[in-house]
Formats: structure tokens, sequence, C-alpha cells
């Protein structure tokens, strides 16, 4: 299971490894086909620099907390692994939090509950459950690495389409000069609200499976 | 008693859990194929919610804010351990609905197998922690947090069983391949989101 071919791929990474790296950022994302942790994707993504904090965080608490379950998986009875995985999460989420509360107090009030929320966030629960308990260290971390960064790059891209036309800016430049500034464009208020993130979401998927056929729906 | 009642309406509608802050999408999305299924997730998220969250609101106030431990001895006045709420608070929550899965499986075994997999799975639905996190927040009294355990839950239940109805007449309608099952579902999600909007600015 971890027999590394080295010769394989670059990166020096065999090709497993690179799969497991890979896959979840196009192929098997955790979001637009797993459909997994879209809650704070919705909520935190009115702006860029939130959703940028908020993919650090899961990115970080994922691979860790892939890489803790991992190893003592070995030790853990079955009937308690998820108590086991629970406060290996929250330990590494709480420690992100004083971190952020230590560094960008602004920012970490503005992210409010969500940060705290990275606990159930289900692409952290679902890769400890489903892969870290099975792999062995190595892979597990890249594993968290490879869903982490599938998340950030779904998380950046609504946040992006959100900021730039409900505010005209991305990471608090101007891009589009606003008409109230004595610019041209006309923000369009919608994306700064809730409904925005869920039809954004939904026509990314639809853009998903109208690229990868296979993964459509069928009933 | 106005400022109660206003508090559990404002939970349940302008603030909607699901609509609002999309917490619990998981479930949201994945429970709401018939509607039978909704009312079963919905009536145990708001009896989860009713117990965790007051249940959380004396633990952060007797054992965790600063100055809480001082009925132990003053010494310990100037404790402030209110970083560990988040593992103290999912704890409780999994304890919770380890009580209630065996409830439903002794009083309830048709529910039970409704709800197959996504009972324990509420131990990690962002509403139940999501609902603790904001009660911490907001620095409820332990009056308001049952308040806004009962409105937050109801307002879930309310979400998810509207979106199963509508699930329901989507299935005889014609939607491109692509679109079909969740997409389309996110789409609605989005108008229902839209239609709760009406909601905000209201005040009793």
């Amino acid at each position: 299971m971890s027999a590394v071919s080295p010769a394989a791929g670059g990166f020096g990474l065999g090709a497993r490894e690179r799969a497991v790296l890979l896959d979840p950022l196009l192929v098997n994302n955790p979001i637009g086909v797993q459909v997994l942790g879209i809650c704070s994707a919705l909520a935190i993504t009115t702006r860029v620099d939130k959703a940028l904090v908020m993919s650090a965080g899961l990115i970080l608490v994922t691979m860790l907390a892939n890489l803790a379950v991992s190893l003592v998986r070995n030790h853990t009875p079955a009937a308690i692994r998820i108590i086991v995985q629970l406060s290996i999460i929250a330990s590494l989420v709480i420690v992100f939090d004083q971190v952020l509360k230590a560094t960008l107090y602004e920012l970490s009030l503005e992210l409010s509950v969500f940060v705290g929320l990275i606990i159930t966030n289900c692409i952290v629960m679902g890769r400890a459950e489903g892969f870290a308990m099975n792999n062995p260290p190595y892979l597990s971390v890249l594993d968290g690495l490879g869903n982490g960064l599938g998340y950030s790059v779904v998380l950046l891209l609504v946040a992006f389409v959100r900021e730039l036309l409900g505010a005209g800016k991305v990471l608090g430049f101007t891009v589009l000069p606003l008409v109230k500034d004595g610019g041209w464009y006309v923000p369009n208020g919608l994306m700064l609200l809730a409904p925005s993130a869920l039809f954004l979401i939904g026509l990314l998927i639809w853009a998903l499976r109208q690229w990868k056929p296979h993964l459509q729906e069928k009933d | 008693m106005e400022h109660f009642i206003n508090l559990g309406l404002k939970s349940m509608f302008m603030e909607n859990m699901a609509l609002a802050f999309f917490l619990g999408m998981c479930s949201f999305l994945a429970c709401s194929k018939k509607v039978e299924t909704a009312i079963g997730l919905g009536v145990a998220v708001v009896f989860v919610q009713v117990l965790t969250v007051p249940l959380n609101n004396l633990i952060l106030r007797h054992l965790l804010n600063e100055g809480a431990l001082k009925w132990i001895s003053p010494q310990l006045a100037s404790v402030n351990l209110s970083f560990l709420s988040f593992i103290l608070f999912i704890a409780t929550i999994a304890a919770a609905t380890q009580v209630v899965e065996m409830a439903v499986d002794r009083f309830a075994p048709a529910l039970y197998n409704t709800l197959g997999v996504f009972l324990p799975l509420i131990a990690v639905n962002c509403v139940i922690l999501g609902g603790s996190l904001f009660m911490q927040e907001r620095e409820y009294s332990f009056g308001e947090s049952v308040v806004f355990g009962i409105g937050s839950g109801l307002g879930f239940a309310i979400a998810i069983v509207a979106l199963a109805a509508i699930r329901e007449k989507l299935a005889y309608s014609n939607i491109p391949a692509g679109l079909r099952g969740l997409g389309i579902t996110f789409i609605a999600a989005g108008l229902m989101s839209l239609a709760f909007m009406v909601f905000s600015g209201i005040q009793l």
C-alpha cells in the first residue's frame, strides 16, 4: 500500500501519491463532486480575504488531522473512533482559532462562528474516517492537502465572483470602479447576499457535470 | 416576554440556520428527497438543538467563562477557559445525539430506519454546533438560549421540509441533464433563501 514508485512521476511523487494529491482538485472535488463541506463554502465567500483565511485553516486542519488520525489508526478501537477523530479535529481547530485571534483579530471577528465550524466540516471528518483510518501517514497527509486544496479552489472561485460582481473589488482593491465613486459599474447587490452563493455553486455543479457526463444523476 | 417571542421568530425566519447561514447544508441536501425523511430529520434536529444549546449554555456560564469557576474556590476567579468551548460543546453534542439515537431506536423503529446514517451524523451537523457557538458569541442568558434552541431548530426543520416538498414536485419536471439532482436543488434552495429574505427587518 505504501509502495513508493519513485520513477513514475514528477515532483518525486509516485503515481498513487500524485493521484491522491491531485484528484480532489478537479476530478473528485470535495465540493463539486462529493458535495462535502458546503456549509462554510457558502457563508464566508462574500470576500476573497475571508475565503483565503478559511482555506488556509481548512488545509492545515485536514492535513494535520489526517496525519494524527493515521498515526493512531492501529491503536484506535473501532467503537470510539468517532470520538477520537472529533477530539483531534477540535483541538486543531482551537489552535487555529487562537492563532487567528492573536494575529488577524479583525478578520476573526468577521468569520465569527465559522472558524469553530471547521470542526463539523464534513470534509475533515470525511477524510479522517474515509481515508486516514486505512492509510499510512504520508499518503494521508497528501490526501488532506489535496482535499483542502480542492475545497480552496471552489471557495476562492465563488468568493472572487461574489466580491468582484458584488462590490467591484478583489481583495479590497477596486477592479470595477463603482458608479457612486464616479466609475461606470453598478454593483449587483444580490451577490453580497446569501442566495447568490447557492446559485453560484449550483451553476458550478451544472458546468462540472456538463463537462464530465458520468457524474450526472439518473432518476 | 416580547423579547423572547422576538428572538424566537428571528432565529426561525430572519436568521434561518439553513437559508441565511448555510448551516447543516450536507443533511439539508442529502435528506430532502422525500418529505417524510425531511420531517424525521427536522424533528431530530429540533430535539437535539433544544437539548444541547441550553446545556452548553450552562457549561459555558458555570465552567468556562472568565470567573465562572468562582463557586469552587475564590482563587479560580481569574481563570478563563472559554477557549475550551469548541471541544466541550462537541462532546456534549455527541453525547446528546447518542441519547436521542437510542431513544428513537427504542420508541420509533420505523423512523430509525428512515433516518439511517443521518441520525449519528447530527453530531457533526453544523446546525447543532453552530447553534451553540452563536449562543456563546451573542452571550445569551439561559432563557434566551432555550428560546434560541427551539427557534433555530424549528427554522431548520421548516426549511428542510419545504425544500423536500419542492423536490418532490421537481421530479416531474424536465431539467437539463447536468442540472438534474444536486444542481437544481442548489438553485431551488437559493430561491427559497431569497424568499426568506422577505422576513428580514421585521421587528415585533
